[in-house]
């Protein structure tokens, strides 16, 4: 299915789009992540999170939604 | 009374609620980009006792948002600085400046003395200092981070909400996501996020609206963004984070945060390739361990003895009960060795794996 992905912060930046769209074909959150890991190698050695839903999920979380968000942690102050 | 006259006369706060606010104790944690607009609200608002820790100096390139200094501050502790200002701004409230550095040792005495906790700070290693300390005192942590553009805000700890752990249960390595100073930060923004913290504080104090808890706020101000995404409370972390309480007592000032990501069990111990076993016990050494693959560093010598680490295996540190490992953790990585481990349980675990194991492992 297609997923719109909307990076965060950093994420935005090393991936070189704040959204896009990608064709997706696993199940969960893993699989998304690998897929995305293939696609930028650069966010594999990134701390994030992934929400859908406007919530957090877990790896083994089966994705539903068609919009995914990925968070990273912010330092500044 | 007349100070405080356009919050009395609004029914959700009202004469009592204002003697809140004036009876409430609020530690900022940095008085920076977001602890500036924090602490100017707070004071303006009447919070009867403001403390403010930053052990930094006001310097030129603070002052494009760093909005309670001007000229005549520079040069002097952030702290002492905002303390005079804010002392302009609200002559009826009592203000500490503490200029000093937050550590171990100091979070959590300077925590107990107030009722809410903010973090104001720029890194990670503090971020997560102020977060374990604020579980340990169960403290409410008003928290954000900023980057850029972009800000997050939450409230943590607060009603039997979740933590900073459970959102990030581990920091990410210092290198991974640059600070302010590196990458530039819009000024406004800090003004814009830390006036959300200080909303909250006000919240909190007078038990009003939706607090943050349980959700964090992502905002983007070039974009307008707003997404509120909701967080759940993982025992697992929380409960690390409070099994850290003794470690915290028994910690020098210097020595580094990310231990707590650094406990291993035995059982995942044993599963790692390329491990070098290290028992650090000092005297009390019951039971003795004889193995040839363990070393023996007592902790009291763990720093003259580096040369006898191999840099290119992971560490499986030891002790008597786990608390002493930690420290060697901190030892060893401030000396790069960056992939080491401190053992749950220590010397009587690995002495029960033996005996199961009739020694052949590790």
């Amino acid at each position: 299915m297609m997923i719109t992905i909307k990076y965060f912060g950093l994420l935005a930046e090393v991936t070189g789009c704040s959204s896009e769209k990608i064709n997706f074909y696993g199940t969960t959150i893993s699989d998304l992540k690998e897929t995305l890991f293939q696609k930028h190698k650069v966010l594999k050695n990134k701390k994030f999170k992934v929400a859908q839903h406007n919530e957090l999920n877990t790896d083994k979380t089966k994705v539903t939604s068609t919009e995914i968000a990925l968070l990273p942690p912010f330092a500044g102050g | 009374m007349n100070r405080y006259n356009r919050h009395i006369i609004l029914s959700e706060i009202g004469l009592e609620g204002q003697h809140k606010i004036n009876m409430a104790k609020v530690l900022v944690v940095g008085a920076g980009g977001l602890g500036c607009p924090v602490l100017q609200y707070l004071a303006a608002a009447g919070i009867g006792t403001l403390g403010i820790i930053d052990f930094d100096i006001v310097s030129e390139s603070n002052l494009q948002r760093q909005v309670l200094f001007g000229s005549s501050s520079l040069g002097i502790n952030k702290a002492i600085a905002a303390k005079k200002r804010l002392e302009d701004l609200n002559t009826s409230i009592t203000i500490h400046a503490y200029p000093k550095k937050l550590n171990y040792k100091n979070a959590i005495s300077f925590f107990k003395e107030y009722d809410i906790i903010v973090d104001g700070t720029d890194n990670f290693k503090t971020r997560y200092l102020v977060s374990d300390a604020c579980i340990i005192n169960k403290k409410p942590l008003v928290y954000a981070g900023i980057y850029k553009f972009e800000g997050q805000v939450s409230v943590f700890n607060y009603n039997n909400g979740p933590s900073y752990r459970c959102l990030f249960p581990t920091p990410p390595r210092a290198e991974e996501i640059p600070n302010c100073s590196e990458i530039g930060v819009l000024g406004v923004l800090t003004g814009i996020i830390g006036s959300f913290q200080a909303n909250e504080v006000i919240k909190i104090i007078l038990n009003l609206g939706k607090i943050l808890s349980g959700k964090v706020l992502y905002y983007n101000s070039l974009s307008h963004l707003f997404k509120l995404i909701k967080v759940s409370r993982s025992e697992k972390e929380i409960q690390k984070a409070i099994d850290s309480k003794p470690y915290f007592e028994s910690l020098g000032e210097d020595l580094n945060y990310d231990v707590l990501s650094k406990l291993i069990t035995i059982k995942e111990a044993i599963t790692r390739k390329n491990t070098q076993w290290v028992d650090v016990r000092n005297e009390n050494k019951n039971p003795t361990i004889n193995h040839p693959k363990i070393l023996q560093i007592p902790f009291n010598n763990l720093e003259n003895n580096m040369d006898k680490l191999d840099a290119n295996k992971e560490q499986i540190i030891f002790c008597q009960t786990g608390i002493t490992s930690k420290k060697a953790i901190s030892i060893l990585q401030k000396n790069h060795f960056k992939d080491s481990f401190s053992l749950k349980n220590g010397a009587l675990e690995v002495m029960n794996h033996f005996k199961k194991n009739n020694y052949e492992k590790p």
